[in-house]
C-alpha cells in the first residue's frame, strides 16, 4: 500500500517561503510526476515527503498514518537521487545490500534479494565493482536497486535521469515505466522535462512557484489546460499566445494555439507571416514564423513541406482548438 | 537543509567537543584570574589574603616586564619577516622547472617535524657554539673569531633557530598556493606584455595575499607562546635579554614559586593575546571561508 | 607545465634550489652524521664530514642513561591517544557543523580556534595545581587529556573542512535507506573521508609529539615524552656532541619519517583547507 496525502502542507526556509499550500492526494499505485521550471519548488516537496525536510506546517499522510514528524527510516520509502547517491566505498552488491543490511534481516535474505535485484535490472556481471567503475547508465540502475530491494511504499525519483545522454535517457525512461508496471507500487517523479512528464505519468502535478497549478491525466493538461501556464508549460513545441485585439475577436484577454493546429497556405488564411528559420526533423517540420502585428509562432508541419528562409505563408488556427484565456490567465 | 530532529541531533552531537573546550578554557582562566588577586606563594605560606592590584603592580612595574614584551614582539615579528620573505623566495624558486622536485621537497619541510628542544639543542651545540660549533668553524676558517651568540646576540639567536623550524611552513603553503594560479592567468600577463617584476607585483603577489595571511594567523598563534627554545638555549638569559612574555610568566610563577605574580603575569599575557587575536581573526575570519 | 625555458636556466635554478635546500637540511644532516662519530672526533677542530671511525656506542649509551624507550613510548602514547581521543569527540562535531550548520556554525568554529589563541602560561598555574591535587602530574593519562583539549580545535576544523567535501545526498540516501545516525556516521561517513581523517590523524600525531610545553613542565620521571628526554640533555653536565646527536636523532627520526611520507596532505590540513 501507499497512498500518500498533503493537507495544507507549507514550506518555508527562514524567511523565504519556497511552498506556499499545496493539498495532493496520490492514489496507491499511481505514477505521478510533478513538473514545473526550475527552483519551483519540485525537490522541496519531495524532500518532504521522503522526510529529509521537515514541514512549516501542514500534514503529510502514508495510507492514512500522519508521517509529518516521522524520520525518513520510518516512513518506509525508496528515493532515487538526481546524483545516484552511491556509497562510493562500497561494492554494488553493498550498495544494494545497505538497505537491507539496515533493516538486519538474515544473510540469506539479503543474498537472495539482491541477486534478484540484479538480474531484473541487468546488473548481474557488475555486483563486484565499485560504481566508479560503472557508466551513468548502470549508475542509475544500481541507484534503482537500492531502491526496489527494500519494497518500498513508494519510489521518489528526483530527476533520476538528467545527467544521462539523451538516448539513454529514452531507455531509462521505458525501464522505470516497465518496472512501475510490474510492481505496480506508487511512484513519485520529479522532473523538469515535460516529454518525460507525458510520457510516464498516469497523472502529473504542474507546480508554479510552490503552487499547484493543475493536477489531472496527462491528456486532460494537454486537451484542458487549467490556465495560460499550464497551456505554456506542457507541450512541444511550446504554444503560441497572442493578446490583443485578435484575442479580443473571440471575447478572450489572450488566445492560444499549438503549433499542431494550424492549417497552413501559400496563397491565403487568416494571418500572414514570413517564414524565418525552418527546424527539418524529417519526421517534423518546425517552421518559425514572423507573423505581421501578432509576433513570432511556431508551427509544426509534416516533414515533405519544403518551406525556405523568406517565404511569405498564411497560418489559419484550428477554429476548435483556440485556448481563451481571461486576464488573470485562467482558461475560459 | 535538514529537519528540527537533524538539528536537534546535531547540537547533541556539537555538545561534548564544545562543553570540553568551553571548561578547558574558562576554568584555568577564572582560577588565574583568582590567583592574580591573591597572595599566594609556594615559598611563603603565611602570606595569604587579597592582594587587591598588587601582584599586576609587581609585574608590570618590574623592568622585566617591558623588557619581554618588546622581546616577545620582536621574536614574533621577527620569524614572521624572516618565514615571509623567505619563504616566498623559496616557493617561487621551488615553483621553477628544476630536477629533483620530490626531494627538494622533503628536504625544505624537514624541520618543521623537528621537535623544539632538538632544533634548539643542535643549533646551540652543532652550529652555535664558539668552540666546536660549525659557526665557529666557519668563522676561524676565515680567520675571524668565533661568535658566542647565546651570550652576544641570544634573542636574535633564538630568532634564528624559531625561523629556521618555521620557514618549510611558509614556504610550503605559499607554493601551493603559488601552483594554483594557472598557468594561463601567468601566459596571458606575459602575452600583455608584463616582465617578470610586474608579473610577481600585479599577479603572483595578490593571489598570495591569501595564504600570506594565513601563514600570519597560524604562526602567530604559536610563536606568541614559544617557550621550549628559549628554555633550552638561553633559560631567558643572559639577564632577561631573551626571554618573553610566556618565558617570564614560567619564571616567575614556576621557577620563583610566586603563584600570585605568575597568575597576574599569566592573565596579561592572555589578554595581549586576545588584543593580537581580534586583530588576526578579523583580518583572516573573512577569508577561512566556515 | 609548457613553460619554455632554456637548459641553461634549469640547471642554474636547480643548482640554487639544491644548495638552500641542502642549507636548510644541514643542521638536520649535521646531526645525523655527528650520532655515529666518537665523542673526540665530533669535536675535533677541522672537523670531519663523515664518520672516520663508524659507532654506535652514542646510541647505547644515551639507552642507557634517560631510557629512551620509555620515553618514545610515552610519546607514542600521549600523541596517538589524545588524536584517537580527540577524532572520537570531533568527528560528531564536525559532522553536525558540516551537515546540519546553523546561523552559528561560524562562529563556534571561530571561537574553537581563537581558545588555541590563549597562551598556554595564562593557564599554566591553574592546571599544574589542578594536577597536583588530581595526582595526575607526571602521568601519561593527563598529558593525554592536555593534549586532546589543545588540539580538538584543529582537529574539528580539519574534519570540517573534509566532510563539506562530502555530497550531502550520500548521507541522505543514507538515512533512506532506514540507517539510524550511528550508522550513518560508522558505516558511510567516515568511510567516505578516511583519506582525511587519516591526514588529520598523521598531523595530529605530529603535533602532539612535538608539543614542549605542557609535555615539559607536567612531567619528570615517569610520563615524560620524547621532548622531556631531549630537554634533560640541555644541562651542561649532560652535554657530550656525539651522545646528544644521538639522542635528538632518535627523538626526531620518527617523526620526520612519518612527515616525510604524509607531506602532500599537510598544506591542506594545517591551512584548514583554506589554501589549496
Ligand atoms: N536549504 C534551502 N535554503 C533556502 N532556500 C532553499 C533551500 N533549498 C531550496 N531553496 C529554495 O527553494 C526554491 C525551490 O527549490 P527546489 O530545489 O525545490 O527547486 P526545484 O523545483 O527542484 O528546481 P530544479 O528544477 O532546479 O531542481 C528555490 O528558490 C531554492 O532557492
Ligand atoms: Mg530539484
Amino acid at each position: 500500500m501507499g497512498s500518500i496525502t498533503l493537507e495544507h502542507v507549507n514550506k518555508s526556509f527562514g524567511e523565504v517561503q519556497v511552498i506556499p499550500d499545496i493539498s495532493l492526494d496520490i492514489k496507491d499505485g499511481e505514477f505521478v510526476v510533478f513538473v514545473g521550471p526550475s527552483g519551483c519548488g519540485k525537490s522541496t516537496l519531495l524532500r518532504l515527503i521522503a522526510g529529509l525536510e521537515d514541514t512549516t506546517s501542514g500534514i503529510i499522510k502514508l495510507d492514512g498514518q500522519d508521517v509529518t514528524d516521522a524520520a525518513p527510516a520510518k516512513r518506509g520509502l525508496a528515493m532515487v537521487f538526481q546524483s545516484y547517491a552511491l556509497y562510493p566505498h562500497m561494492s554494488v552488491r553493498d550498495n544494494i545490500a545497505f538497505p537491507l543490511k539496515m533493516a538486519k534481516l538474515p544473510p540469506e535474505v539479503i543474498a537472495q534479494k539482491v541477486d534478484y535485484a540484479a538480474r531484473t535490472l541487468n546488473l548481474a556481471s557488475y555486483l563486484d565493482r565499485r560504481p566508479r567503475a560503472l557508466s551513468g547508465g548502470q549508475r542509475q540502475r544500481v541507484a534503482i536497486g537500492r531502491a526496489i530491494v527494500r519494497e518500498p511504499k513508494a519510489f521518489l525519483f528526483d530527476e533520476p535521469l538528467s545527467n544521462l545522454d539523451a538516448a539513454l535517457r529514452v531507455n531509462m525512461r521505458l525501464e522505470i515505466t516497465e518496472l512501475h508496471q510490474q510492481l505496480k507500487t506508487t511512484m513519485i517523479y520529479v522532473t523538469h522535462d515535460q516529454v518525460e512528464a507525458m510520457t510516464m505519468a498516469d497523472r502529473i502535478v504542474v507546480l508554479n512557484a510552490g503552487n499547484v497549478e493543475q493536477f489531472g491525466s496527462p491528456l486532460d493538461l494537454y486537451k484542458k489546460p487549467a490556465n495560460r501556464f499550464v497551456a505554456g508549460f506542457i507541450g512541444s513545441p511550446k504554444m503560441n499566445f497572442v493578446d490583443g485585439p485578435e484575442a479580443a475577436k473571440h471575447n478572450a484577454h489572450s488566445i492560444g494555439v499549438r503549433p499542431e493546429h494550424f492549417k497552413l497556405s501559400t496563397t491565403e488564411g487568416a494571418w500572414k507571416g514570413t517564414v524565418g528559420v525552418a527546424e527539418q526533423l524529417g519526421s517534423d517540420t518546425f517552421l518559425h514564423v514572423q507573423t505581421d502585428g501578432l509576433g513570432l509562432m511556431t508551427i509544426r508541419t509534416d516533414g515533405d513541406q519544403t518551406f525556405k528562409h523568406g517565404d511569405v505563408v498564411y497560418l489559419t488556427p484550428d477554429a476548435t482548438r483556440i485556448y481563451k484565456f481571461d486576464a488573470a490567465g485562467k482558461a475560459i | 537543509m535538514a529537519t528540527k530532529q537533524t538539528r536537534a541531533l546535531a547540537r547533541t552531537m556539537m555538545a561534548p567537543a564544545v562543553i570540553v573546550l568551553f571548561i578547558w578554557m574558562i576554568v584555568p582562566l577564572v582560577m588565574t584570574l583568582w590567583f592574580s588577586f591573591q597572595n599566594y606563594s609556594l615559598i611563603n605560606p603565611m602570606m595569604t589574603g587579597f592582594a587587591g592590584w598588587a601582584n599586576y603592580v609587581y609585574v608590570i612595574g618590574d623592568p622585566s616586564f617591558t623588557q619581554a614584551l618588546v622581546n616577545t614582539l620582536i621574536l614574533v615579528g621577527g620569524v614572521l619577516i624572516i618565514t615571509i620573505v623567505g619563504g616566498t623566495f623559496l616557493a617561487l624558486l621551488l615553483d621553477q622547472p628544476i630536477w629533483g622536485q620530490g626531494i627538494l621537497r622533503i628536504l625544505v619541510i624537514s624541520p618543521f617535524f623537528v621537535m623544539p628542544p632538538v632544533a634548539a639543542l643542535i643549533w646551540k651545540n652543532g652550529f652555535m657554539h664558539p668552540g666546536y660549533g660549525m659557526l665557529g668553524h666557519l668563522w676561524k676558517f676565515f680567520g675571524l673569531q668565533p661568535v658566542d651568540w647565546f651570550n652576544q646576540y641570544p634573542l636574535f639567536s633564538v630568532i634564528v633557530i624559531v625561523a629556521w623550524q618555521w620557514l618549510p611552513f611558509a614556504t610550503l603553503i605559499l607554493l601551493t598556493a603559488l601552483q594554483s594560479l594557472s598557468e594561463e592567468q601567468r601566459e596571458a600577463a606575459e602575452m600583455d606584455g608584463a616582465n617578470a617584476a610586474n608579473r610577481f607585483r600585479y599577479i603572483i603577489l595578490p593571489h598570495m595575499a591569501r595564504a600570506i595571511t594565513i601563514v600570519v594567523l597560524i604562526q602567530t598563534i604559536f610563536l606568541l607562546g614559544i617557550f621550549a627554545e628559549i628554555r633550552v638555549t638561553t633559560g631567558g638569559g643572559p639577564g632577561y635579554a631573551s626571554t618573553n612574555i610566556a618565558f617570564l610568566v614560567f619564571r616567575t610563577g614556576i621557577l620563583s614559586n610566586d603563584i600570585g605574580a605568575g597568575s597576574a603575569g599569566g592573565v596579561v599575557a592572555v589578554i595581549i593575546a586576545n588584543i593580537v587575536a581580534i586583530f588576526l581573526m578579523r583580518a583572516v575570519g573573512k577569508n577561512l571561508d566556515a | 607545465m609548457a613553460r619554455r625555458v632554456s637548459v641553461q636556466t634549469r640547471i642554474g635554478f636547480t643548482v640554487l634550489a639544491w644548495a638552500v635546500a641542502l642549507l636548510l637540511f644541514s643542521p638536520i644532516l649535521w646531526t645525523l652524521l655527528t650520532a655515529f662519530k666518537t665523542e673526540a672526533e665530533a669535536i675535533a677542530t677541522p672537523p670531519t664530514f663523515f664518520p672516520q671511525n663508524f659507532t654506535l656506542e652514542n646510541f647505547e649509551a644515551v639507552q642507557d642513561r634517560s631510557d629512551y624507550i620509555k620515553h618514545a613510548w610515552n610519546s607514542i602514547v600521549v600523541s596517538v591517544g589524545s588524536t584517537l581521543l580527540g577524532l572520537i569527540i570531533a568527528i560528531p562535531a564536525a559532522w553536525s557543523m558540516a551537515f546540519a550548520p546553523s546561523k552559528r556554525t561560524k562562529d563556534i568554529l571561530m571561537w574553537m580556534l581563537s581558545t588555541k589563541m590563549m597562551p598556554a602560561v595564562g593557564v599554566l598555574i591553574p592546571i599544574y595545581l589542578i594536577f597536583r591535587d588530581l595526582r595526575l602530574l607526571d602521568t601519561v593519562h593527563g598529558l593525554t587529556l592536555i593534549m586532546t583539549l589543545i588540539n580538538l580545535p584543529i582537529i574539528v576544523w580539519m574534519l570540517y573542512t573534509y566532510f563539506k567535501e562530502i555530497p550531502v545526498d550520500i548521507l541522505e540516501a543514507a538515512r533512506m535507506d532506514g540507517a539510524e545516525l550511528w550508522n550513518e556516521i560508522v558505516h558511510v561517513l567516515v568511510p567516505m573521508a578516511v583519506p582525511g581523517i587519516a591526514s588529520t590523524l598523521l598531523l595530529n600525531v605530529i603535533l602532539a609529539w612535538n608539543e614542549a610545553f605542557w609535555t615539559i613542565t607536567l612531567t619528570s620521571g615517569r610520563a615524560g615524552t620524547l621532548t622531556a628526554f631531549i630537554s634533560s640533555f640541555s644541562s651542561p653536565q649532560g652535554l657530550f656532541l656525539a651522545k646528544l646527536s644521538a639522542a635528538s636523532l632518535l627523538a626526531i627520526a620518527p617523526i620526520l619519517l612519518l612527515g616525510w611520507f604524509s607531506q602532500k596532505q599537510l598544506v591542506r590540513g594545517l591551512t584548514f583547507g583554506a589554501v589549496k
